[in-house]
């Protein structure tokens, strides 16, 4: 780039002080093609290393080529462009590494259970129980499973997100209020400490609560109550962040026209902030529909159906498939990767119904 | 916007009723119900504390073991003596391998999804890495277990082979199933989510003058990363990490399945065994006799305890940093 600096104007000294302050400014830099004749380099090496020493697999080889690709690209970004832009090289090829290392497992997931799920998959497994149906032999479904988790998330999410926008319209409304300040600081504080509560510790509390000392049995109903513990904190801080959003000038238009806050809020901020409130609410819903530690202390695997969560064992798809999982034999575990795959397949619908309501009747920030 | 609010609600009929008595009446009542639902998530945080308490009680007065150094877990025998040591170690070593792994990458794919791909490519990814935060966990262990373990045992093979000199990854038994290295390896990619989603949310927020100055005083993208975007993340990016590990720390299911549970404390997490807090708890549960039971509760109190400290820790730490971050106004 240098000889591209007008020496004729200035003389010679002129020339080489422009020269070097462009360079100073500039600097050298790599061709544009650099980074793919890099990765070939890279990848060439890389087989050769595969072929030649202890490199070997698909994997380690992928592994070596990118090291590979890093360290030369940044010792040649380092002889030409100087330090800083090789510092910089590296950390675009590791960010973009990072990527893709973690991608891949997390597709790897999703295909797993698309693919070994569709081999017990069929209409029938939709629709039919386990009852009398044994380990080794094939058929069977998950229709009581998807009773019971249906049953299970909905009676958590009946108690579960009124308690939660309720307590977050305290915290928002009402936490201003004098001698609220403090009581609000230290639920909002509590709350944030809820959603890292264990979801097993969840489900031995609700054992030593509601079974132990109250005396409740085993039922889809407590292992709705632990749902409902898990779904609060995530419905609150979703709600709260929506109530937030609503302009102040709504409020106090509101009050301006003589509306009394309790009426504010009924008509005028949950109405404003209801499909944010409706999207973290499925989100919770999706979150804990898929929790299988606090089910499995608090509910009996059953597998025969069961329409009553207050009473008797009540299956429940994470432990459907959980069960099925442990049994070992292929039948078993082609049945547990179908009702994983009908979990996931709940679990993500929920999801993308929330995305989409979020995206296409979000409050305008 | 406004005009939702004036025509229809507060006309003549609601008018009269919304003055005096019927308000104050009205708001308390509202007032009392959120009010209420606020304490009640007080009262249910210090209701678990306390059961978890008294129905442990039993159990660590039956134990005729230290409960912390202990690390045979035979509750059920008699005399009961049990410990949570090897649980603590497993507790704690799947996490540490989890952090290792997920905090660099996490945050490595919040500044891809954020500063690094064009807005499209990073909205799109970004929706990616938020659906498999709600993959639910067991399906993580089913695929830990019938994928990735066959996938890593060359890797593992090869680094025993090669840095077998190390003891953490020395494995006397030529076994590579189960262990704690992949169990810890499985929660990285389900903690992966958490980070990177906190740590975006974060990255997005740095507000474009800090970007542009750093750019314009000729910053290259790293050095604007490190100067603009870093600092400001800070306090996020520990949040993200420590909700990371509470989330790890407390995993259940897809641990119990990958681990073949054991009772020892090994430092060569590439051989089987192991154990942790939580997945204890699942395994044990349906076998458990009355002791046994408040054995496994006093083991989730301990859980608790330990995950409330980090949570706990994390809230504070962000609290304070938040103070010193000017650019928030």
């Amino acid at each position: 780039m240098s000889d591209r600096t007008p020496a004729q104007l200035s003389g010679e000294t002129r020339a080489e002080s422009d020269r070097l302050l462009h360079d100073a400014l500039a600097g050298g830099k790599l061709p544009r093609w650099a980074p793919a004749a890099v990765g070939v380099v890279a990848l060439a090496l890389a087989a050769v290393l595969n072929l030649v020493t202890f490199v070997d697999g698909v994997a380690g080889t992928l592994v070596v080529a990118a090291l590979l690709f890093g360290v030369l690209q940044s010792v040649w970004s380092f002889v030409v462009e100087g330090r800083r832009h090789a510092v910089d090289r590296l950390a675009t090829t590791l960010v973009y590494t990072t990527f893709l290392l973690a991608l891949a497992p997390l597709v790897a997931v999703l295909l797993t259970v698309i693919v070994r799920g569709l081999n017990a998959l069929s209409v029938d497994f939709l629709l039919t129980s386990m009852r009398g149906v044994s380990p080794r032999e094939e058929g069977g479904g998950v229709y009581h499973a998807i009773v019971g988790t249906l049953e299970q998330v909905g009676i958590a999410a009946l108690i579960g997100i009124p308690l939660g926008v309720l307590t977050a319209i305290y915290l928002v409304e009402y936490a201003q209020q004098g001698n609220s300040k403090r009581l609000a600081r230290a639920v909002s504080f509590f709350v944030d400490v809820m959603t890292g509560v264990p979801s097993v510790v969840v489900g031995l509390f609700v054992y030593t609560a509601a079974i132990l000392t109250l005396g409740m049995e085993r039922s889809g109903f407590a292992a709705a109550l632990a749902l409902t513990i898990l779904m609060i904190p995530v419905v609150v801080r979703s709600t709260e962040e929506m109530l937030r959003i609503v302009p102040r000038d709504l409020r106090e238009a509101s009050y301006a026209l003589g509306i009394p806050k309790w009426r504010t809020i009924l008509k005028v901020v949950l109405p404003t902030a209801l499909s944010g409130i409706i999207t973290g609410a499925m989100l919770a819903v999706a979150r804990v529909a898929g929790e299988t530690a606090p089910l499995l202390l608090t509910t009996f695997m059953s597998q025969s159906i069961n329409f009553n969560p207050f009473s008797g064992p009540q299956a429940a798809l994470p432990l459907f498939v959980w069960d099925q999982f442990n049994s070992g034999t292929d039948a078993s575990q082609d049945r547990a990767w179908a009702g994983a795959l009908v979990l996931i397949t709940i679990v993500m619908i929920l999801y993308l119904a929330a995305k989409l309501v979020a995206r296409f009747t979000g409050v305008k920030k | 916007m406004s005009t939702s609010v004036t025509p229809d609600a507060p006309a003549p009929a609601t008018a009269p009723a919304i003055q005096g008595a019927a308000v104050r009446r009205g708001d308390r009542t509202f007032l009392g119900l959120s009010r209420g639902a606020g304490i009640l998530i007080l009262v249910l945080m210090a209701a678990i504390a306390a059961f978890l308490i008294w129905k442990a009680i039993p159990s660590l007065q039956a134990n005729t073991a230290n409960f912390f150094t202990e690390t045979e877990w035979k509750p059920d025998a008699d005399p009961a003596f049990f410990g949570i040591a090897a649980l603590t170690f497993g507790t704690i070593m799947t996490s540490v391998i989890a952090m290792a792994l997920a905090v660099p990458v996490g945050i490595g794919i919040a500044l891809f999804i954020a500063h690094y791909a064009n807005r499209r490519l990073g909205a799109a990814l970004g929706f990616i890495t938020d659906l498999l935060a709600a993959v639910p966990s067991i399906i993580f262990g089913m695929w830990g277990l019938s994928f990735l373990m066959p996938q890593m045992q060359g890797f593992l093979e090869w680094l025993t082979t090669y840095f077998g000199w190390i003891p953490l990854f020395a494995n006397d038994l030529g076994i590579f199933t189960r262990s704690i290295m992949i169990a810890g390896v499985v929660l990285a990619i389900m903690v992966l989510p958490t980070v990177s989603a906190i740590s975006r949310e974060v990255f997005v927020q740095v507000p474009r003058e800090h970007i542009e100055a750093a750019l314009a005083l000729g910053a290259t993208r790293w050095e604007m990363v490190r100067m603009a975007i870093f600092p400001f993340a800070k306090p996020g990016m520990i949040s993200a990490s420590m909700l990371g590990l509470g989330r790890a720390l407390g995993e259940t299911i897809a641990v119990a399945l990958i681990l073949s549970a054991n009772y020892t404390i090994n430092w060569q997490i590439t051989e089987p065994g192991g154990n942790t807090f939580a997945a204890n708890i699942a395994l044990r549960w349906n076998e458990a006799g009355p002791i046994g039971l408040s054995a496994l509760v006093a083991s989730g109190l301990v859980l608790f305890v330990i995950t409330l400290v980090v949570n706990m820790a994390a809230r504070l730490i962000i609290a304070r940093r938040a103070e010193f971050s000017g650019a928030n106004g």
